[in-house]
């Protein structure tokens, strides 16, 4: 009796955690479609005009390409970091390897506000302006214990007796690095890279603090246009977004595929 | 174990996974903690009138946030919506997480990741959201009225029940996570044994499952705390005025004002609240169970 009903009960429960899930993301996308000049129920029609708008609003395309460059630059540099770092924890043992390990994880735990704070606070005493180049490192450290966690945890995996083999066989550290140890990593890498990406494309708390007049992120012009009201036009934009942040980590899982069935 | 016999004395000190860990190491030196040791010396530090710091060691700073009772509410408000906030993930999320655990379907590969997918979509995007939901002419009010619930909109928006929802939806994936792994975690033999010497369903769960998905339990609780105290978003786009988190306050304090001592003194008292917390889970239970859902990802 009770492994029916039970059963069943978290079946529906489930469900309800989905709709309170998924509801408002839904409506983002409906109401992107909506004519009227705020959004808003009962819808009034269809149309594309807000897209269309979207198209043609050179901050939003400026905030895009700020976005996506401060977006690849970060993850290139986190990841390339990030990857002897896995190596040092993984491979080797030494004093204070815990702590250490912690302490690169910390910027996951220090609240955004105060990395914000804190970050702009030490470039004010240095007497830099604000910056792309102080936008990018702070999105490095931002990005940096994600990628570490995901290569960490690939490299824990990956038995090191193939870098045993090419070491006996006369390769020196960079080449065992390149030849053996980079493709087995490679998914890891991968997926390091795109997360690390995501992580800097959605990054908006610690940015608020850090961006400059000429280069906003997406998020951070969204929170400009919130401001007034919430339009279609933002929806729009919500929907852009909604489809981007989507499909990227889509593509990399069949490219991760795609290379690890390759090797 | 004399001194003699420690690994560490017996070799040569190895300089290669320094030379790794270098880059790494001077980043988070450089953009952590140096500036974090600047928040600290600015809040003891005062602000001129004419908004010139002056490097004079004083309290001042916290003297002036718990002097009356305006600064002290947002402290408590932050702690009773992460309190709030924990208790609502673990409610919503339990459930599902056990679904997953439990569930034989083919789809269910499909159905976490379904789950995981809003964690990709972006905050202020998912934030935002509830604004259709909940504003005057939102999607619920729409609902109840058309059902002839209500006759009137109700005013669903600016208030905690709002920034408890935006935060929620964003949280939720994170305890459910957490539960998830350390529910497939648990030994299926044990379950097994507590079956056959008698238990039934309920029983079975309550006595194995249960307890042994705590360590998730609490991990999934620790992070969703943690990140609810440090927000800034959800209070400032769906809470309006009069529901501003501590996040909020260094915020304006900092950009609005520009009283970087008060502001570095806000932020030190959050860290201290957060670095209690952590380190009191840290002692107890081991911070490493706090990054498995993540390696487990």
């Amino acid at each position: 009796m009770f492994r029916i009903t039970g059963w069943s009960f978290i079946r529906l429960y489930t469900i309800l955690v989905y709709v309170f899930m998924f509801l408002p993301i839904v409506v983002v996308i409906i109401l992107s479609f909506d004519t009227q000049q705020f959004a808003s129920f009962p819808m009034q029609g269809f149309t594309l005009k807000w897209y269309a708008e979207l198209a043609q609003n050179q901050s939003i395309i400026q905030a895009f390409k700020s976005s996506l460059l401060l977006g690849t630059l970060a993850a290139l540099i986190s990841t390339t970091i990030a990857v002897p770092a896995a190596m040092a924890f993984v491979r080797y043992s030494f004093r204070g390897k815990n702590s250490l390990n912690t302490l690169l994880l910390a910027p996951i735990m220090v609240p955004e506000v105060v990395l914000g704070v804190a970050l702009l606070l030490f470039m004010r005493w240095l007497q830099q302006p604000k910056s792309f180049a102080m936008l990018l490192l702070g999105h490095v450290m931002l990005t940096l214990p994600y990628v570490l966690l995901i290569v960490q945890a690939r490299m824990v995996s990956i038995n090191n007796v193939y870098e045993e083999a090419a070491k006996s066989l006369g390769a020196n550290p960079f080449q065992t690095f390149r030849e053996v140890t980079l493709p087995l990593l490679l998914p890891a890498v991968l997926a390091g890279i795109l997360f690390a990406f995501t992580i800097s494309f959605d990054n908006i708390t610690a940015t608020l603090f850090w961006a400059t007049a000429e280069h906003q992120t997406v998020p951070v012009r969204i929170f400009g246009m919130l401001r007034h009201s919430i339009s279609p036009e933002i929806n729009a934009l919500g929907t852009v977004m909604i489809f981007f942040t989507i499909m990227a980590p889509l593509t990399a899982a069949l490219l991760i595929r795609y290379f690890s069935k390759n090797r | 174990m004399t001194i003699t016999h420690h690994p560490y004395y017996m070799k040569k000190i190895n300089w290669k996974p320094w030379a790794l860990l270098s880059p790494s190491l001077t980043a988070i030196f450089l953009l952590l903690v140096i500036p974090i040791l600047f928040v600290i010396v600015y809040s003891f530090w005062l602000r001129a009138p004419t908004g010139a710091v002056i490097p004079a060691f004083q309290f001042g700073n916290y003297a002036r946030f718990f002097e009356d009772l305006f600064y002290p509410s947002i402290l408590f408000r932050t702690i009773r919506v992460s309190l709030f906030c924990v208790l609502l993930c673990l409610v919503m999320g339990y459930i599902p997480a056990y679904f997953f655990h439990r569930s034989t379907s083919r789809y269910r590969q499909a159905l976490i990741l379904l789950i995981m997918l809003p964690f990709w979509i972006s905050f202020i995007i998912r934030t935002m959201s509830w604004i259709n939901i909940l504003g005057a002419n939102g999607f619920l009010n729409h609902f109840l009225m058309k059902i002839g619930l209500i006759s009137q909109p109700l005013s669903l928006l600016y208030n905690e029940a709002a920034v408890l929802m935006g935060l929620i939806q964003f949280l939720l994936p994170f305890m459910i996570l957490n539960i998830f792994v350390s529910l497939e975690g648990i030994d299926k033999n044990l379950l097994e044994a507590a079956r056959s010497m008698g238990c039934n369903e309920w029983q079975a769960f309550k006595e194995v499952t249960l307890p042994l998905s705590l360590p998730g339990v609490s991990a999934g609780c620790l992070l969703v705390f943690v990140l609810t105290a440090g927000t800034y978003l959800p209070p400032m786009i769906l809470g309006g005025a009069g529901n501003e988190m501590i996040a909020n306050l260094i915020f304006n304090r900092v950009i609005g004002t520009l009283d970087w001592p008060f502001g570095s003194a806000i932020s030190v008292i959050l860290l201290l609240l957060l670095g209690t917390i952590v380190w009191t889970y840290n002692r107890y239970l081991g911070i490493n169970q706090l990054f498995k859902a993540f390696k487990g990802n």
